[in-house]
C-alpha cells in the first residue's frame, strides 16, 4: 500500500482484513507521520507508541474483531484512559495516570480500535480555538497560523492532518463540529445521553456529549456505532437501541425529505462567503430531491446567553473535584498552611484564566439574589428554545444552517476577548440545550478556507443526520472531484 | 444592568478557592461586566415566566441499578495519582486549629 495515512477508516480496516496491511504497519505509518508533522501541527498531547502497537499486534494475532479492527484514532484527552497520562489540558492534571477507563475508552478497545494518544483541547474543553490549553495551542492544517477549533481542535486537525483517520471528541456547546467546520472534517455530537459520559471528564454535565471526528460521514457512523449505546455507569444514559447511523450513511438519498433552513442562524455575525456555500449545498439538497422551506426559530437568539449561564454554573460546581487532595497538582503545602490555603493556592496555578473567569462567573449566576435573574432564567429559556425545535420538526425531517460562523481566525485574534470567542459557538449551542444530534460536514472554502454545513435532528434521530450528511457528501466530492481535503495544501513542516 | 466591583470579585473568588491579587481581581471585575452586560439580555425572553425550568435535555427519573458487589478501583493504583499519600490514605494539610 502506498501511504497508509491517506486511507479512510473503511479502506484501513478493509485493507487489514484482506491482508493488504497489518495493522502493526498501519499504527507505525499512522506514528510516523505523527513524528514528521505534529512538531508544526500540535494536535498531541501525548503519543502512546507502545499502547498503540501492542493493541495493534493483538489485531494482527487475530484477537480483535469488528468492523473497525485495527483503525487507528486519537481520543481527546478529556476522555480517561487507564494508566495513560489524561489532562484536559489543563496544569491541575499534569503527569496524572488515571486509575480506570471511561466507557468510551472500554468500547473502542473492545471494537478493535487502535488508539494512537490523547489529543489537545481548550482546558476542560472551556473554548473555540484550543489556545486556552495549558500546553499551547493546536494550528490548523490548512493554514499553520490559523486555529483549528474549540475546544477539540487536536481531535479535528489530527484527522485532517492524516495524524489518524479517526478520532473522539466531545461537544458541550460545539467543541466538536466547529472544529470539524474549519479543519473540513465531519463531526458530530450525537444525541445527549447517547454515549456514555462515564469517565468524560465533566464541564457541564447537562450537555457534555462525547461523539465521533473522522473524514467522511460513513467513517464518523462506523466509530458513533461502536462507542454509543446504554451504559449502566451513567444514569443518563439512555436505555434504548442506538439509531441505525451506518445504514442512513449509506443510503445515499433524501428523495422527499424536508429540510428546514432556520432563519436566525443567519446573517449578522456570519460572514459572507460562509452564507454562500451554505447557501449552495441547500440548493444541492433540493436537487437531490429534498424539500426545503424556512422555519424559524425565535427563541435561538437567545441561546448564547443562556448557555454562558448554564454551562459556567455547571463547571463551578464540578471542577470543585480538583481539590488538591485527590489527584494532580498541590501548591504550597508547607506545614504550615491549611487546607483552604493550599486548595486556593493549588487552584490558583493549576487553572488557567478562562477556566478561572467561567468558575467565578457560574458561581455569581448561582449566588443569591442573582440565581432567579441569571441561572433560573437561562433554564427556562432552555426549555423554550426546546420548544422552538419541537415546532420546527413538526415541518421539517431536520433543520440546517451553517456550522461556524466563520471560517477558522489567525491564533491571538479573539484570545483577548471572550465574548467574540463566545460567538464561535452561535449556531452549535442550540442543539446542546435542546439535547438533540447535530452534525458539521464539509461545504466548500471561503477564502482558501473550509466552510462546515450543520444538520441537526430530533433526539434519538441521529440516523437522519447521517442519512442528510452521506447524500449530500456523496454529490458534493463529484462537484470537487474528490474530498475537499484532498485541495489542502501540503503541510509545511 | 451588573456592577461588578473588586470586593464582590473577591467574594467569589473566595467561594471558589481560587487565590487572587488585586491586579486578577480588577481585570476580571472588568471581564465580568463585559459578559454579563451581554448575557443579560437573557431577560428579554419575557414569554418565560410561565415556563417551567429544563434541568436535563432528556428526561430520565429514578435510575436505579441491581445492588450487586463490585470491585473497587484499586487503592494503591488511586493514591498513586494523589499528591500525597500517608498509610494508605489521601495525606491532607491540617484542617483544625486554623486561627
Amino acid at each position: 500500500m502506498s501511504d497508509l495515512t491517506r486511507l479512510t477508516a473503511v479502506e484501513t480496516a478493509a485493507a487489514i482484513a484482506d491482508g493488504q496491511a497489518s495493522a502493526v504497519e498501519v499504527a507505525q505509518a499512522h506514528l510516523d507521520r505523527i513524528a514528521v508533522v505534529d512538531g508544526a501541527v500540535h494536535a498531541f498531547l501525548h503519543v502512546d507508541a507502545k499502547g498503540a502497537l501492542a493493541q495493534a499486534a493483538r489485531g494482527d494475532a487475530g484477537e480483535l474483531t469488528g468492523p473497525l479492527a485495527g483503525v487507528p484514532l486519537a481520543l481527546k484527552d478529556v476522555i480517561v484512559t487507564r494508566g495513560v497520562p489524561t489532562t484536559a489540558g489543563s496544569r491541575i492534571l499534569e503527569g496524572w495516570r488515571p486509575p480506570y477507563d471511561a466507557t468510551v475508552t472500554e468500547r473502542l478497545r473492545t471494537a478493535g480500535v487502535v488508539v494512537l494518544g490523547k489529543t489537545n483541547m481548550d482546558e476542560f474543553a472551556m473554548g473555540s480555538s484550543t489556545e486556552h490549553s495549558a500546553y499551547g495551542p493546536t494550528s490548523n492544517p490548512w493554514d499553520l497560523t490559523r486555529i483549528p477549533g474549540g475546544s477539540g481542535g487536536g481531535s479535528a486537525a489530527a484527522v485532517a492532518a492524516y495524524e489518524a483517520p479517526l478520532a473522539i471528541g466531545t461537544d458541550t456547546g460545539g467543541s466538536i463540529r466547529q472544529p470539524a467546520a474549519v479543519t473540513g472534517t465531519v463531526g458530530v455530537k450525537p444525541t445527549y445521553g447517547g454515549v456514555s459520559r462515564y469517565g468524560l471528564i465533566a464541564f457541564s454535565s447537562s450537555l457534555d456529549q462525547a461523539g465521533p471526528c473522522a473524514r467522511t460521514v460513513l467513517d464518523a457512523a462506523l466509530l458513533h456505532e461502536a462507542v454509543a449505546g446504554h451504559d449502566p455507569r451513567d444514569s443518563t444514559s439512555i436505555d434504548a437501541p442506538v439509531p441505525p447511523v451506518v445504514e442512513a450513511a449509506r443510503k445515499r438519498d433524501v428523495t422527499g425529505l424536508r429540510v428546514g433552513v432556520v432563519k436566525e442562524l443567519s446573517g449578522e455575525g456570519y460572514e459572507p462567503g460562509v452564507q454562500e456555500r451554505f447557501d449552495e449545498a441547500v440548493e444541492l439538497l433540493q436537487e437531490l430531491g429534498a424539500t426545503v422551506t424556512e422555519v424559524s426559530c425565535p427563541h435561538f437568539r437567545f441561546a448564547l446567553p443562556a448557555y454562558y449561564l448554564i454551562a459556567p454554573s455547571e463547571a463551578s460546581s464540578n471542577l470543585a473535584r480538583f481539590d488538591s487532595v485527590r489527584y494532580g497538582l498541590r501548591v504550597g503545602d508547607d506545614g504550615a498552611a491549611s487546607l483552604e490555603e493550599v486548595m486556593s493556592a493549588t487552584r490558583a496555578a493549576g487553572f488557567g484564566a478562562e477556566v478561572k473567569r467561567r468558575i467565578v462567573l457560574g458561581t455569581y449566576a448561582l449566588s443569591s439574589g442573582y440565581y432567579d435573574a441569571y441561572y433560573g432564567q437561562a433554564q427556562k429559556v432552555r426549555t423554550l428554545i426546546t420548544r422552538d425545535f419541537t415546532s420546527a420538526f413538526e415541518s421539517a425531517d431536520v433543520l440546517v444552517s451553517p456550522a461556524a460562523p466563520t471560517v477558522a481566525f489567525p491564533i491571538g485574534a479573539k484570545v483577548d476577548d471572550p465574548l467574540a470567542m463566545y460567538r464561535q459557538d452561535l449556531a452549535t449551542i442550540p442543539s446542546n440545550l435542546y439535547g438533540g444530534p447535530a452534525m458539521s460536514l464539509p461545504a466548500g472554502l471561503s477564502e482558501g478556507l473550509p466552510v462546515g454545513l450543520q444538520v441537526m435532528a430530533p433526539t434519538m434521530r441521529d440516523d437522519l443526520l447521517y442519512q442528510v450528511g452521506g447524500a449530500l457528501e456523496a454529490a458534493l466530492h463529484d462537484r470537487w472531484g474528490g474530498p475537499l481535503l484532498a485541495s489542502a495544501p501540503e503541510l509545511e513542516v | 444592568m451588573p456592577e461588578i466591583t473588586r470586593e464582590q470579585v473577591a467574594h467569589l473568588a473566595r467561594l471558589s478557592r481560587l487565590a487572587m491579587d488585586d491586579d486578577e481581581l480588577d481585570g476580571l471585575a472588568a471581564q465580568l461586566d463585559v459578559i454579563l452586560g451581554a448575557v443579560a439580555q437573557i431577560s428579554a425572553a419575557t414569554d418565560a415566566a410561565d415556563v417551567p425550568p429544563t434541568t436535563h435535555a432528556v428526561p430520565v427519573e429514578n435510575v436505579t441499578r441491581p445492588d450487586l458487589v463490585v470491585p473497587s478501583l484499586n487503592r494503591d493504583e488511586v493514591l498513586a495519582g494523589a499528591p500525597a499519600a500517608e498509610d494508605g490514605r489521601f495525606r491532607v494539610p491540617r484542617i483544625l486549629d486554623v486561627e
